[in-house]
């Protein structure tokens, strides 16, 4: 080091990334508990597709394979893709997505550090737009496929004989319920202790290591707590609120919280550091920003699962939002401390 | 016990104390040759009073105060003064200031002591003998410290033990071994100031020091406080925002609150300069790193670093540098020669093993852990995107130069940025900008000037003509004389002029020599006020004289403006720490990293 300080953390970027890779490895856990190996079909499609069109880029740029392919952040995003792409979805989708993820949303902006939009979100909104079917379709697991049959229905889209492609096409939880409450019929409850596609307990047993996952960010100071938990109060107040006033036509709070990416977007999507807000209060507004924009994309709009499109919306407002919450800096606060 | 108070951030580098705080201060041997800077504060350089080739006795003023920020400089040995001139000097820019070799000759001549009963002598004369004693803030801001001393009715007294800088210990040993002392100086300033409070803060990695400070100051209404270590709580702002919980305004100084602050190793050469009569001469210095020695020194100002740092080490390794200051905020001496100065508060010899290079920086990915550790609750990571988009308006308005370059940020950095070389290298844009606006402010002035002036002469000679006029048409009209140039006026306008002219240049040129003559002793160079007027002079004539025809008056040259010589050399130490930030970042982004090795 030529100039003052000459010393320096042993961190890196790699650490950061590989500690929240870390962090998702329960949730991974618990879906291959309940659900099989699909989940890992897809993350490692991801992360392969990823660390590929990554090296591609960089060697496009001009810049050197070395620090920045091992720098973690190509494997964090497919594992991202991994887990909120659908489990059973074809093959290619995983591939599609790390595409627009690793060339469109992070080197065309200029790699890491630079990209404006989350990589894994800009995967997920893709695959939603462009394959509405398909992403809908592998959604659902079910359970009784063995691990070689799920195989079979990614790669080769084939389904063991004695079951109907009518079995798949059930709707998560989330559209059961879009579709119970557009309907005004009475809610199946059962969904909760249901889970996932008649997997018991899967939903709780999902958020909850997510939440755990987070709670390793948390520990490693990887993320601070003002996203998450501005995300998660300001879902479940507005939640609350819509469903004490019209319960036939608002979801629960709990199943808000439980179901879809919730507690993935709030941990681990909603805290990525290059795309959302930097200032402590900034970080507070985008949480909730997030929370506002899923509750209404949920109860209102079309789309299945609002939490990539509400951070892809924050994403955006992220500097406007870090200019306006700027902290007072030492010596120039208004009201002088003791 | 006294409520403690958090300041935002802060960072705990690995400390490095245990090295360097076990074995007591050992007296330096004499050096062959000392370099004394004679700029040995904030402010103006000492003038010298001894001449090349006069022998002095240890403790002899050998520059004098010059101004108001100032203070004198003495001999640490007897010796002969064997040069006033030149030397390198102990900053980043490795830049040569006006120094006094002095070598040493083995006598035991000494100036007598002349302590001083401050109790019973008029403030002023306190003062007075403390510039003249030499004594400034040995934290490293080397600020004269009767310029701190002046006003009375302080609140709050907050003496600086904290030491929070790795691998420095000199703070600590003389606490230790010299508690007495210093709280005999914190008792001095305390009572210059009339202080209501005193408050000793030390960090609680120092328990021997907190000890011997307590000890010490028992029954005298010190208190004595344990901080927790978290670095940068030496900082001052910091420090006072610890133990007393004010955060002083940014623009201010602490003292506008009735809070002044001093390093404790100031305050026992206050107490030395005024009980003992001793000027500050030699100041204790922590040599380690990667010496077979390390520990600390009283060693004399003017030591030659280099060989300051082979007494701990004979033949230790120069080749990676040696650090002066800690490695937090110290910086690589350019050049060993460089005589040991009052800021010298520790030598770190640089090793790879010490100090492994860092690995190559990687994009900032806005993670904030910089904004989480800065005591100046700045966002650093949004300054240094400015810096390096070159929006330095900007990165001012987001208060860069609230930066106390402590490098909390750049310690850690996950993406090894060396930030603070953005810092700086932004500041040192802002500075430049700052002075070529206020060289083009001077320029147009000028130039507005000078087109005024143009105008007025004009119009003058207008009317001098128009006056001149009506006697000169009779004349034409009856003459037919061929002898006669066809207007005898404006010639002798013109000779007028170029009189006129010739005499404000000679005027001009015989100022200087005739001020020289008239003083007793002869300034090295003449004031730039008078040099500048005596230019605007014959600038103004010669512009009169041009009004008259050209080939009446010989071209007259225009004598350069000549820059203060301060002037001059504060920019060239600002260019030269420019340049030197900029290029440790553009190295640093220009080239690739190659292999992230941790």
């Amino acid at each position: 080091m030529k100039s003052a300080p000459y010393l320096a953390q042993s961190n890196s970027v790699r650490r950061v990334m590989l500690t929240v890779v870390a962090a998702l490895l329960p949730a991974l856990t618990v879906a291959t508990w309940f659900f099989g190996i699909a989940v890992w079909v897809q993350v490692g499609q991801a992360v392969l597709a990823c660390l590929l069109f990554e090296a591609a880029m960089l060697r496009l740029r001009g810049l050197p394979l070395a620090p920045f392919l091992t720098d973690g952040s190509a494997v964090l995003t497919g594992m991202l893709i991994g887990v909120c792409f659908p489990p059973l979805g074809a093959w290619w989708l995983v591939w599609v997505g790390s595409f627009f993820a690793i060339v469109v949303a992070k080197q065309l902006y200029g790699g890491l550090g630079h990209n404006v939009f989350n990589p894994a979100m800009v995967a997920f909104a893709v695959g939603i737009v462009s394959f509405p079917a398909q992403m809908a379709g592998g959604a659902t697991v079910y359970a009784p496929l063995s691990n070689l049959e799920q195989l079979a229905l990614i790669f080769s889209h084939t389904l063991p004989a004695d079951l109907g492609w009518d079995a798949l096409s059930s709707a998560t939880p989330l559209n059961a319920v879009k579709v119970a409450l557009s309907a005004e019929v009475p809610l199946p409850l059962a969904l909760f202790s249901a889970g996932v596609s008649g997997v018991p307990n899967s939903l709780v047993g999902l958020a909850v290591a997510y939440l755990l996952g987070g709670g390793v960010l948390l520990w490693r100071r990887v993320v601070t707590w003002h996203g998450p938990v501005a995300l998660i109060l300001t879902l479940s107040t507005l939640a609350s609120v819509g469903w004490l006033l019209s319960p036939a036509r608002f979801a629960p709070p709990l199943f808000h919280l439980l179901t879809g990416s919730v507690m993935l977007g709030a941990w681990f999507i909603a805290t990525d550091p290059v795309t959302g807000c930097t200032t402590p209060r900034g970080k507070l507004w985008f949480g909730a920003g997030v929370g506002v924009l899923i509750w209404a994309i949920r109860s209102f709009g079309s789309l299945p699962d609002g939490v990539a499109f509400a951070v892809l919306t924050l994403n955006m407002m992220a500097p406007l939002i870090d200019r306006h919450t700027q902290p007072p800096v030492f010596g120039r606060k208004k009201k002088a401390s003791p | 016990m006294t409520s403690l108070f958090r300041f935002h951030g802060g960072v705990h580098p690995p400390e490095h104390k245990a090295e360097s705080n076990a074995t007591p201060i050992r007296p330096a041997p004499v050096p062959p040759l000392l370099h004394i800077a004679l700029g040995q504060s904030v402010g103006n350089a000492a003038q010298p009073c001894v001449s090349v080739g006069d022998t002095v006795p240890a403790g002899a003023c050998l520059g004098r105060a010059e101004g108001r920020i100032s203070v004198a400089v003495h001999a640490p040995v007897a010796g002969v003064v064997r040069a006033i001139a030149p030397h390198p000097f102990a900053h980043p820019s490795g830049l040569s200031v006006p120094t006094l070799t002095l070598e040493p000759n083995g006598s035991t001549a000494t100036v007598d002591p002349q302590p001083l009963a401050w109790q019973s002598a008029d403030p002023r004369s306190v003062l007075a003998h403390l510039r003249d004693q030499g004594v400034v803030g040995l934290g490293g801001a080397v600020f004269p410290t009767h310029l701190k001393l002046g006003g009375t009715g302080l609140d709050t007294l907050v003496v600086n033990g904290a030491e929070c800088e790795p691998y420095l210990t000199c703070d600590d040993r003389l606490m230790r071994e010299r508690a007495q002392d210093i709280v005999t100086g914190i008792l001095i300033a305390a009572g210059l100031t009339h202080a209501r409070r005193i408050l000793v803060g030390i960090e609680d990695n120092k328990p021997e020091a907190l000890a011997a400070m307590q000890h010490a100051a028992s029954g005298s209404g010190i208190d004595v406080v344990a901080i927790p270590t978290l670095y940068p709580s030496g900082g001052a702002k910091q420090l006072i925002r610890i133990l007393t919980g004010i955060e002083v305004p940014a623009g201010t100084r602490s003292s506008d609150l009735g809070v002044q602050c001093f390093n404790v190793a100031t305050l026992y050469t206050l107490a030395q300069a005024l009980h003992q009569g001793l000027p500050v001469t030699r100041r204790i210095v922590t040599l380690t790193g990667a010496v077979a020695e390390p520990g600390n020194v009283e060693a004399l100002i003017g030591s030659p670093i280099g060989w300051l740092l082979n007494t701990a080490h004979a033949g230790y390794c120069t080749e990676y540098g040696v650090i002066v200051g800690g490695p937090m905020m110290g910086f690589t001496l350019p050049d060993l020669n460089a005589g040991l100065t009052k800021a010298c508060n520790g030598l770190i010899a640089k090793s790879p093993t010490l100090f492994p290079p860092r690995p190559p920086a990687l994009p900032c990915i806005r993670c904030g852990d910089c904004a989480r550790v800065c005591p100046a609750e700045l966002q650093p990571m949004d300054l240094f995107w400015l810096a390096k988009a070159r929006q330095f308006d900007r990165a001012q308005a987001q208060h860069l130069f609230d930066c106390i370059e402590c490098g909390a940020c750049s310690y850690v950095c996950p993406s090894q940025i060396p930030l603070v070389d953005y810092y700086r290298f932004a500041k040192g844009e802002l500075w430049a900008a700052d002075r070529d606006k206020k060289a083009a402010d001077r320029a147009r002035q000028r130039h507005l000037f000078r087109e005024h002036r143009q105008a007025r002469d004009k119009a003058e000679k207008a009317a001098r003509f128009a006056a001149a006029r009506p006697a000169a048409v009779p004349l034409a009209s009856a003459g037919g004389s061929a002898e006669q140039p066809p207007t005898p006026t404006s010639s002798d306008a013109a000779k007028q002029a170029a009189i006129a002219a010739a005499m404000a240049r000679a005027a001009a040129k015989t100022t200087p020599p005739s001020a020289a003559s008239a003083a007793v002793e002869p300034p090295p160079i003449p004031s730039p006020d008078e040099a500048k007027r005596a230019a605007i002079a014959a600038a103004m004539a010669r512009a009169a004289a041009k009004t008259a025809p050209p080939s009446a008056v010989p071209a007259a040259v225009e004598p350069p403006p000549i820059p203060s010589p301060d002037e001059a050399k504060r920019a060239a130490i600002a260019a030269a720490m420019a340049r030197a930030a900029a290029k440790t970042a553009a190295a640093a982004v220009a080239s690739p990293p190659e292999s992230p090795t941790p």
